[in-house]
């Protein structure tokens, strides 16, 4: 060996090394912060006044009296159960369903089929789907419509099916968004693995397709799907605009009787929302511990499942029934959305007709001044929180290119962290960080707030492609001479076009779906679509409903289609760029 | 004209050595292959090189070019050309683009256009300014890959197995074509290469790199 003839200096290490201190060096730490310090000092700030503690209000010292009152509310312990129950029913409901449908249907044209209707679907914002699938299955709705003829109703009849007590509706509503992004989550976990030659195998050994799939397949994909899963969980028991449009109200779950409370002119009324919030935040952890049981029980179940060996050859009622379900979901939330669409250019519908007797534009003339100023909020936050959150991950990720680092899964679990803490628990401390410092009710704090939810969905859906990309390309580009700089601008970005302005419709469509954190952060003066929306569902004016669920719903959509048509357009001439490839 | 000397250059992952004390000098007009099985460090020799040396890799040594040491170098400054397997044309330039990618901005204007249309003359594929580089044959592909490595005007020529993907006619041709473009601009070349047919076409040295025997496989 030759160690000892070279001085040290010539040990040359990994050539951009040097790209550890350069500014690009700044981005992990400077996007880590921005996620997690409002997140940290949130948590915080809801946690003090759940002890008594907030002397802008007069709370001095700390004790439990906050806590005495919450439970001393009736209905409380009423909410808490319904969050759970509704929790772990739709995140359980969501994730069966997308792993029985795809076991059933891998690797078949309706499996292509059902995920090219996902972006659309996961474009949508939540309370929007809410909204539809209320116009849906209300008693005066488009289903009791269709079956009128059947049923011989004249008028409609007088049953709870949208708030009903059990929270079904509200499961529904959930198991319509979340499935979507469950099954996306899994096609990208699929397409990483070996899936094919495995359901191959296992039905060269005589396994049934469904079957073989959930035994030889699942069990890897599962450990993947596991941060999304507890997401979902977390939105689910503590959603709070789905619950508001779909979910029981006499009690409600803790999530809307805490927006109450914090939205209460009663401003004592706050400390014991905060221990509401700490509680709704034990509820999800709860929530949580109970999902961890439940995989150890399937574990051992699947594990007994496999070693008995059967064969599972007779799966015909289960492919059905899973392609009934899932297909049915994405029916019904499509179906929704074209109801909603009706509405708004509805003159004259009257029940039970099936469609609008006439048509006309009157709504959307009408409301067009109420509507300016909520879409050009939607918009100008929106475009900004997406842009910025975009230039932070791809710091990022270029950096992490270049000095060569792969993240743990460490990182990836604090990426998600403001999407597995209920937001009404850390938004409130939020509120109360930015009067502190004076920026509420400011148009950075909107956009702060925002950011917090659109960077790990810009991360989430920027990182795989911009990890596959080939580095030998990079490399060739550095031999012609190009600088690490160049390389970005003119290489890594251009052939990455896609998948950057992807990423950038995703964290425009999450920006605009943001209910909660333009409330408590806008201080309620940067009415939204979204926030306009809600506010809106409490009266029963559909026509003006639909008109802004069209907007809600149309604006992602366009964002969509300009990230897939931009580069389509710019690429025409170039087949090595195109979709399919 | 210029040579190229690998001084005593040894290469480890991590602490386990790959290559060690390799010796090396290459002539203008001198192609040398570089053969050994796979994993045995000879693409990662190239990386160091080219300056483009994953992190994990650490190497010692000094690499120069007419006696100047390129080894602290960025690997844009270092003006070492590579080919890989594949083409790794740009798919979002034109092939006129992907040539201008290469050519040093010195030259301006009329003289680009010129130099670039030259090239292409060279390559027999005159008036292929405007193409899709998708639309080419798998040759044509590979001429221009070395038109544009060449436009850069590198005083090395490193190859990684840039045949190994041709069929045998093309491959041939195409070897030929290298051989004869490296040998007329003096560019040292140093290949790597699986095919001993690669290695008998340069009519020169073979350099045989062995598994070092605390190495993984």
């Amino acid at each position: 060996m030759a160690r000892g003839t070279e001085s040290a200096a010539s040990l040359q290490v990994g050539s951009d090394a040097r790209a550890r201190r350069g500014p690009l060096g700044l981005f992990p730490a400077l996007t880590l912060g921005l996620l997690l310090g409002p997140l940290a000092a949130g948590l915080l700030g809801t946690l003090l006044p759940a002890f008594g503690y907030l002397p802008a209000l007069g709370g001095e010292a700390l004790g439990l009296a906050p806590w005495r009152t919450l439970f001393a509310t009736p209905g409380v312990g009423e909410g808490v159960r319904l969050s759970l129950t509704v929790g772990l029913g739709s995140t359980l409901l969501s994730l069966g369903l997308v792993a029985v449908f795809c076991a059933a249907w891998h690797g078949t044209r309706w499996f292509r089929w059902l995920s090219r209707l996902l972006s659309p679907l996961l474009a949508v914002p939540h309370v929007t789907v809410a909204f539809g699938l209320a116009f849906l299955l209300t008693p005066s709705g488009w289903l009791l419509r269709l079956l009128a003829p059947l049923t011989g109703f004249q008028r409609p009849p007088d049953w709870l099916i949208v708030h009903d007590s059990w929270g079904l509706s509200l499961m529904l509503g959930l198991v319509l968004k979340e499935a979507p992004f469950l099954f996306l989550m899994t096609l990208a976990a699929l397409n990483q693995s070996n899936a094919t030659a495995l359901r191959q195998l296992a039905a060269s050994l005589g396994y049934g397709r469904t079957s073989g799939w959930l035994k030889a397949v699942f069990p890897q994909l599962y450990p993947q799907l596991r941060l999304p899963v507890f997401a979902v969980l977390a939105y689910s028991c503590a959603s709070v605009e789905m619950a508001l449009v779909l979910g029981p109200t006499t009690p409600a779950p803790l999530s809307v009787q805490l927006l109450r409370w914090f939205n209460e002119p009663d401003l004592a009324l706050r400390f014991m929302a905060s221990a509401g919030a700490m509680l709704q935040l034990g509820v999800v952890a709860l929530a949580m511990l109970i999902w961890c049981g439940l995989e150890r029980l399937g574990r051992d179940l699947g594990r007994h499942w496999i070693r008995w060996g059967g064969r599972g050859l007779r799966d015909g009622w289960l492919r059905g029934l899973s392609l009934g379900a899932l297909g049915g979901c994405f029916t019904l939330t499509l179906g929704s959305l074209l109801a909603m669409a009706l509405w708004s250019v509805a003159r004259l519908w009257r029940y039970p007709d099936v469609l609008p007797a006439s048509f006309s534009l009157e709504q959307w003339l009408r409301h067009t001044d109420d509507i300016l100023l909520p879409l050009w909020n939607t918009l100008s936050v929106g475009l900004a929180a997406s842009i910025v959150a975009l230039v932070l991950v791809l710091g990022c990720l270029e950096h992490e290119v270049r000095a060569g680092r792969r993240p743990t899964v460490r990182a990836l679990w604090l990426l998600y962290l403001p999407l597995l803490i209920p937001q009404i628990a850390f938004l409130f401390g939020i509120q109360v960080l930015l009067v502190g410092v004076g920026l509420d009710g400011r148009w950075v704090a909107l956009l702060w707030s925002h950011l917090l939810f659109v960077l790990p969905y810009v991360f989430l859906s920027l990182a795989d492609p911009y990890r596959a990309f080939d580095e030998r390309y990079a490399r060739s580009a550095r031999c012609l001479g190009a600088s690490a700089n160049g390389v970005f601008w003119r290489v890594r970005l251009p052939m990455l076009l896609r998948p950057v302005l992807v990423a950038l419709a995703v964290g425009f469509a999450v920006s605009v779906a943001q209910y909660l954190p333009t409330l408590f952060a806008g201080g309620g003066r940067f009415p939204t679509l979204t926030t306009e929306a809600v506010a809106l569902s409490a009266g029963s004016n559909r026509r003006i409903m639909g008109v802004y669920a069209v907007l809600q719903m149309g604006l992602p959509f366009i964002a969509f289609a300009l990230a897939q048509g931009l580069p389509a357009m710019l690429f025409r001439h170039r087949r090595g760029l195109q979709v399919g490839r | 004209m210029s040579d190229l000397r690998l001084q005593s250059v040894s290469l480890y992952l991590g602490r386990t050595p790959l290559i060690e004390n390799l010796t090396l000098h290459i002539e203008p007009t001198q192609v040398v292959t570089l053969m050994g099985e796979s994993g045995v460090g000879k693409s990662t020799l190239l990386a160091f090189i080219c300056g483009t040396l994953e992190p994990a890799f650490t190497a010692r040594g000094r690499v120069t070019v007419d006696d100047t040491e390129i080894t602290g170098l960025a690997p844009e400054r270092r003006r070492v050309g590579i080919l890989f397997q594949d083409d790794l044309l740009f798919p979002h330039l034109s092939v006129g683009d992907n040539l201008a990618f290469g050519l040093s901005p010195h030259s301006r204007g009329a003289e680009r256009r010129a130099r670039i249309s030259a090239a292409l003359e060279e390559a027999g594929l005159a008036g292929f300014e405007a193409r899709d580089p998708a639309t080419l044959s798998g040759g044509q592909r590979a001429r221009v890959a070395l038109m544009r490595t060449l436009l850069a005007e590198p005083r090395v020529l490193l190859l990684d197995e840039p045949f190994s993907r041709l069929d045998a006619i093309t491959r041939a041709r195409f070897r030929a074509f290298v051989f004869d473009h490296a040998r007329n601009r003096g560019i040292p070349t140093l290949m790597v290469t699986h095919d001993p047919d690669d290695a008998r076409a340069t009519g020169d040295r073979v350099v045989e790199l062995r598994t070092h025997p605390a190495a993984p496989d």
